[in-house]
């Protein structure tokens, strides 16, 4: 095939996003151990990083960068590398919130839960598998497979609003748990909008793949 | 996909001796063959001047021919020379150049324009003797011209005829194909392409295969050998009608003669006639130079 | 917390499949159709072209939009040039062309038997591949074309304002008089532009204008393409695709099939063309992948 230099740079940048989108993936999975066993040195860990998240974000667009620059390239090759310009944007903030999550644990020390964990490591299972498929569709070029992401960002929607109202409803009992019960409320928040990205994620594989541009953000948050 | 085995540095094994004495030989052979054919033409010049420059003086150019050696000119050829080709250039040129534009720019490819163009080859290389037969029975004979100046004139442009056309056409071709389509790409008709750029293009090219055909035609003895001209003509030619006499044919004479002042005058005769086509063919060369020139920057 | 199924790192140096999605999915997410030229200048109709018996050009119809700058691009030996040299008759130079449909310039058919070439070329000018200014002044290349056609007006005028439009003027103000060919190659192409305008003609046709000149040179013919896309039509073959995105609003791709007949592949907005090409075929040339 013509271009070979050209096709294996981009096949390297698909790894890459790929080693990013794990690397996302196992920070908000040790976000959640750092939660649930209430392990600072674990979520300090987290914080610390992000910085490698962060590196690999800038190195895949500078990757980017010199094959818009070399390349020229056209068609599904540009629509590609766009992609995946936004796309580790997208990755990039993932991490953000994944450390959001492992600095809430550091400022929670051992303040005791409001309530036993049981809706916010489902919200965590259900991002991280929406992440996954997301990835999983961009490797296939699947645009089904995409728009199931996009379905699937209301399961995560409708376990917030559960989260959130039994926060509340244990706030009005008991004002003295307002401050802990914020801080699981910004835990699932930011899970939420884990989910949220991860679909914006399944958009631009829609791109990739079809040249459209779809709105598939449902989220109601 | 398997490789070749890459060529290794052992395997080159030039021989560097036999090589250059097989180039050295090569250039050797080459420069023999020059000095041979310069050599046997400054032989023949040298011998020519050497005879022949002693006789040239004003009396020589402004006298006719006579009996005795130191009384004979060649005021008459020179004159008839003059006169002949003057003619010969008006009737050909204008046809020549006419006909090679036709051909070159207007007839569509046919089997009847590769036979008109393989015949006006052909007639080129034809032995101008022929020619001399030709304008015998046409021009003097059945035109009823006798063997005048312009029976000699329409003789010797039929000879330069076809040379004329082949050069003209070569010179059209010289002319970019890129020059026509920007003419034409601008609304200019057919005519109007050639007369503003192709002719002015082409017109140095086209002067210096005149001067060419007609520096052939200077030499030529043969065909007017053939339709009569005099070999003794104690006179200037005044009109068309009158009968003439040219350079070759009073050198012809005068070699033909006993007297070995005779042969001295026609060696005398020889430098002129050398020295006009020396003139002539520098100047053609000098045309082509400017025309090289021109296509030169064109390219740069 | 462990993940159901495989995890992202086993996606790991997957091998990216061939980006063909397939038509299914294609159908249900093409972009809008909007092929529809308004006002064309040009409109060419089931044209078909042959070389003595050689067919060239087969079945071509497109229609060229107003002061736009359209773009024809394809392989080597796919038409294009033939299709261009369609527009202005200049095919006919060639012995044994023979044409079959329609090109209508303003509604008129120019391959009518009515019709002269000579005025068709009047009014769709050229530029060539190579510069070929005539060998004569800068003043008499942009002059002769005004003067075959009867042009009754001011004449230095005309020769600044062709010069101007052709962002030539100010360069070689001074010295008129001076020969087109001791210009640089991208003067001599600008000194071409502005004899091809000087006629004041409706379509202006580019034959790879710019593939003998240097980066810098090509920068500024294309810059001049897009200010003279304000009051002439352009129609420009290139073999740059680059160069086509850049300068051209819409871009026709064609491309001779197995039976060396060239035909029009596919046509559309520049922007639309080279992001999500339709066929497969363009996305494989303008994505290099061709053959």
């Amino acid at each position: 095939m013509p271009r070979e230099q050209f096709q294996k740079g981009l096949q390297d940048l698909q790894d890459g996003v790929l080693e990013m989108g794990s690397m996302v993936d196992r920070q908000i999975e040790r976000a959640l151990q750092s939660l649930v066993g209430r392990d600072i040195p674990l979520a300090e860990a987290i914080v610390r990083d992000d910085d490698e998240v962060n590196r690999t974000r800038f190195h895949l667009d500078n990757v980017c960068l010199s094959l818009l620059t070399q390349q020229a390239p056209m068609a599904s090759d540009l629509r590609l590398i766009i992609s995946v310009l936004s796309m580790v944007s997208e990755l990039e903030r993932m991490g953000d919130h994944a450390e959001g999550i492992g600095r809430i644990v550091i400022l929670m020390q051992d303040e005791p839960l409001v309530k036993p964990l049981v809706d916010i490591p489902k919200m965590a299972t259900e991002a991280r598998r929406m992440l996954k498929d997301a990835l999983d569709a961009f490797v296939q070029r699947d645009v089904n497979s995409a728009y199931a992401v996009g379905q699937a960002d209301t399961v995560v929607d409708d376990l917030y609003d559960t989260v959130y109202h039994d926060l509340l409803e244990i706030m009005v009992r008991d004002p003295s748990t307002v401050e802990s019960c914020t801080h699981l409320l910004w835990v699932a928040h930011n899970l939420e909008r884990i989910a949220d990205r991860a679909t914006n994620i399944a958009e631009r594989v829609v791109f990739t793949v079809t040249g459209m541009m779809p709105q598939m953000d449902v989220s109601r948050y | 996909m398997s490789m070749q085995t890459p060529a290794t540095q052992s395997m080159f094994q030039p021989n560097q001796m036999m090589r250059r004495v097989m180039g050295g030989a090569f250039v050797g052979v080459g420069v023999i063959s020059i000095l041979i054919s310069l050599g046997m033409l400054v032989y023949l010049v040298l011998d020519v001047a050497m005879r022949g420059l002693p006789w040239i003086d004003w009396q020589f150019l402004t006298s006719f021919d006579s009996r005795f050696a130191e009384r004979a000119g060649i005021l008459a050829a020179i004159a008839g020379t003059a006169f002949m080709m003057t003619m010969t250039i008006a009737v050909s040129l204008p046809i020549g150049v006419m006909a090679a534009i036709y051909l070159q720019e207007y007839a569509k490819e046919s089997w009847l324009k590769s036979f008109i163009q393989i015949n006006i080859s052909n007639l080129a290389g034809v032995p101008s003797i022929i020619y001399g037969l030709l304008g015998l029975t046409i021009f003097v004979r059945y035109m009823m011209m006798g063997r005048s100046v312009l029976a000699g004139a329409l003789t010797m442009a039929l000879l330069v005829l076809p040379v004329i056309v082949v050069a003209t056409q070569e010179a059209l071709r010289a002319v970019p194909s890129s020059i026509r389509d920007a003419s034409l790409a601008l609304g200019a008709t057919r005519s109007q392409t050639i007369w503003h750029h192709v002719l002015p293009q082409a017109f140095p090219g086209i002067l210096t295969g005149n001067i060419l055909a007609a520096s052939r035609a200077i030499g030529e003895t043969a065909p007017l050998v053939t339709i009569g001209a005099l070999t003794y003509v104690p006179f200037t030619p005044e009109s068309p009608l009158d009968r003439f006499t040219v350079l070759p044919i009073q050198i012809f004479n005068w070699t033909s003669k006993p007297q070995a002042e005779f042969h001295d005058l026609a060696a005398a005769g020889i430098v002129v006639l050398l020295l006009v086509l020396l003139t002539m063919n520098s100047i053609a060369i000098l045309l082509r130079q400017r025309v090289g020139g021109t296509s030169r920057r064109r390219i740069g | 917390m462990t993940m159901t199924g495989q995890s992202i790192r086993d996606m790991l140096g997957r091998r990216m499949i061939e980006l063909r999605p397939s038509v299914e999915v294609r159908a249900g997410s093409a972009l809008p159709e909007n092929d529809v030229v308004e006002d064309p200048v040009i409109r060419i109709s089931d044209l078909n072209l042959w070389y003595g018996k050689k067919q060239a050009l087969g079945g071509v119809s497109l229609s060229i939009p107003r002061k736009k700058v359209t773009a024809l691009i394809g392989p080597s030996g796919c038409g294009k040039s033939t299709l261009l040299r369609c527009m202005n008759r200049m095919n006919d130079l060639i012995p044994n062309v023979r044409v079959q449909g329609s090109v209508e310039i303003e509604g008129a058919n120019i391959y009518a038997s009515t019709i002269d070439p000579v005025e068709v070329r009047r009014v769709v000018g050229m530029v060539f591949q190579k510069p070929n200014p005539f060998p004569k002044s800068i003043y008499e290349n942009v002059a002769f074309g005004a003067r075959i056609n009867g042009y009754k007006g001011d004449m230095d005028e005309l020769v600044e304002q062709a010069l101007r439009q052709a962002a030539l003027w100010d360069e070689v103000k001074d010295d008129l008089k001076k020969s087109g060919l001791a210009l640089s190659g991208g003067q001599q192409q600008r000194l071409c532009i502005a004899r091809a305008i000087a006629v004041n003609p409706d379509v202006v046709l580019m034959d790879e204008p710019c593939s003998a000149l240097d980066p810098i040179a090509t920068q500024r013919i294309e810059d001049l393409m897009r200010e003279l896309a304000e009051r002439y039509t352009i129609v420009i073959v290139t073999h740059n695709l680059q160069q086509a995105a850049r300068v051209s609003d819409r871009t026709a791709f064609m491309l001779a099939a197995d039976d060396l007949v060239g035909r029009l592949v596919e046509y559309g907005a520049t922007d639309q063309l080279f992001t999500n090409p339709k066929d497969e075929r363009t996305e494989a040339y303008i994505t290099g992948r061709f053959g």
